[in-house]
């Protein structure tokens, strides 16, 4: 089975977001990169696919220079090849931006199928992996907590988490799923693994090597613009709730969201 | 020229979805400002006796295309019907629901058209009659306020419980079309074999308006049974911590926080649950926040409305009981 998983960088989720002094975008110094958490899932079902059905593993990832070390983990994983592509005039792609670049270089390639994450947790917009099955004419089937793959290799049904409860779709390969948390436990990359995967192959790509216009890419491609970017709205400090015992506090407690928040 | 404001309307079992609605309020509130009417897209299957439904709530239209084949949402087939609707009226601006059903179909529709999409917003306004969204990034760490470039139409997820309901207005009439589309079987390449009911279930977490829920202070699985019993009481739907989630208390779909589901009600009772960036991530938008701890110095109490420094096994069933007697 040839299996392609689509991977990105985001902050670690610990990261305090500080706005440049642009208003446009975050400060980037001292971030710690990491694989965005959504796409370990992807990662680890796709090595289980391989390791049920045999065949391969591509990693395929849109710059920038820093997300070598991400593909590179999910070769040391236990993926077989890495692609990364890495041209300038990609910064600033939106997400149908970022879709098409997949896109170019997926359309070359030999798939079953193809998982990403749910979405990435900087943009959170989860829009690439769609835009990608619709440009590549496949079926999607999003937000999967458990994929099943049917004993040959040509089907899949996969459980989606809605409101309320779960859904169960069937889909033909070669299909796109994206994964939700809870689709499984993703491995840690071993020591052998990470010695390993120095020497598997790592292809780069520009821009002129997929044969895509850059106004259909980067900034100028983009569909979607950010004006600006603000802080939260800071909540106003609320106040701790009186009373000697914890009945006088649940009293006290109950008879606030009556009477002042007079929501009860 | 592209005209009008669009939204889709989400549907289960036959009965249209409360998002419908609150998209419905919303557009109306926009197309006001633009002058120009607000037209629903049901979709659906003997669904048609609904669509006055979402009149009274401020659409002036409603199209409907009516098609055993559209009776469950299927990616492709919503996708391909309202593309085509899309291409045949030009609407200018096309509003969904950041439901499941809507940010798969939303995504697809827009790469579709080739044009931009604006994710999960919690406002809209308009500059000319351009959409403008403000919409939650890095798990609302902060808000990204965008617009479109080169998209017509321009299309946005609403998230869910945020956008105020109009009054419905019994007396107001709709206009009800029925849809020109061509659907071919072999387009339709999903299928869905089955739904699978969560025990128990009230109203899902992202469209619950109260919310009861415990962190690793609930120190056990078994001990959520006070959650419950609260909020049967206030008809709140039971939230999770990551904490008590990964320990396999509560199921993952009880997650409230960056990885889990991020929440929007007018009140949340957050019990034994410290406060970490990730949880305050998926709840901050909730009007009123009540934190319960024993741990004074709880980073939640920073962002809490009304704290209560105490032991949650003390205060949530006193706090039960006196909510009886109020109500």
């Amino acid at each position: 089975m040839n299996i392609l998983v689509c991977l990105k960088q985001v902050p670690d989720t610990e990261t305090q977001i500080k706005i440049a002094p642009d208003g446009t975008s975050i400060v980037t110094d001292n971030i710690k990169w990491v694989m965005n958490p959504y796409d370990e899932y992807a990662v680890e079902e796709a090595l289980r696919l391989k390791e049920r059905f045999g065949g391969e593993v591509t990693i395929i990832g849109v710059g920038p220079k820093r997300l070598t070390e991400s593909i590179r983990t999910a070769l040391a994983m236990g993926a077989d090849k890495g692609i990364l592509v890495d041209d300038p005039s990609l910064t600033g792609s939106d997400s149908l931006g970022t879709a098409r670049i997949l896109a170019a270089v997926i359309k070359d390639l030999d798939y079953d199928i193809i998982l990403c994450g749910k979405q990435g947790v900087d943009d959170d917009s989860g829009l690439v992996g769609s835009g990608l099955a619709e440009l590549l004419g496949i079926p999607q089937i999003s937000i999967v907590l458990k994929l099943e793959v049917s004993e040959d290799g040509s089907s899949v049904k996969a459980h989606r988490e809605v409101e309320g409860g779960t859904l169960v779709i069937e889909a033909s390969l070669p299909a796109l799923i994206t994964a939700q948390k809870g689709l499984n436990e993703p491995r840690y990359a071993s020591l052998p693994g990470i010695m390993k995967a120095k020497k598997k192959p790592f292809d780069v790509k520009t821009l002129a090597d997929l044969g895509l216009d850059s106004s259909e890419v980067g900034a100028s491609g983009a569909k979607i613009k950010i004006m600006q970017i603000t802080p939260p709205k800071e909540r106003e400090a609320g106040k701790i709730v009186e009373g000697e015992t914890p009945q006088e506090k649940a009293a006290n407690l109950a008879r606030l969201l009556h009477e002042e928040a007079k929501l009860i | 020229m592209a005209q009008g404001i669009w939204i889709v309307v989400e549907h289960r079992e036959g009965e249209l979805r409360k998002i419908s609605f609150e998209l419905v309020s919303e557009g109306k509130r926009l197309a006001d400002k633009m002058g120009q009417p607000v037209t629903a897209i049901l979709l659906g299957s003997n669904i048609k006796e609904k669509a006055s439904m979402l009149g009274k709530y401020g659409a002036d239209k409603v199209i409907v295309a009516d098609d055993n084949r559209l009776a469950t949402y299927t990616t492709d087939a919503y996708v391909s019907v309202i593309a085509q609707l899309a291409q045949a009226h030009e609407p200018a601006i096309i509003l969904l629901g950041a439901s499941v059903q809507g940010k798969d179909l939303s995504g697809r529709l827009a790469a579709r058209l080739g044009v931009g999409m604006a994710q999960d917003c919690v406002a809209f306004s308009l500059d000319n009659s351009n959409l403008v969204a403000e919409r939650p990034i890095y798990a609302g760490k902060a808000y990204a306020t965008v617009t479109f470039i080169d998209s017509s139409p321009q299309i946005a997820t609403a998230r869910p419980n945020v956008f105020e309901l109009n009054e419905p207005d019994e007396s107001r009439s709709v206009d009800i079309t029925d849809a020109e589309f061509s659907l071919d079987d072999s387009q339709i390449k999903t299928k869905v074999v089955e739904f699978v009911q969560e025990a128990g279930v009230k109203v899902d977490l992202t469209e619950a308006e109260r919310i009861v829920s415990g962190g690793r202070g609930m120190k056990g699985p078994e001990n959520y049974s006070i959650l419950e019993e609260l909020a049967d009481l206030i008809g709140a739907t039971v939230g999770a911590s990551r904490s008590a989630v990964d320990a396999g208390w509560r199921p993952h779909s009880d997650q409230v926080g960056q990885t889990g589901k991020v929440v929007s009600p007018n009140l949340y009772i957050a019990c034994g649950i410290s406060g970490a960036i990730q949880h305050l991530a998926g709840m901050s938008t909730s009007k009123y926040i009540v934190a319960i701890n024993k741990d004074p110095d709880a980073p939640i109490f920073q962002k809490a409305d009304y704290g209560v420094v105490g032991d949650l096994f003390d205060i949530v069933p006193a706090l039960t009981e006196e909510i009886k007697e109020i109500l």
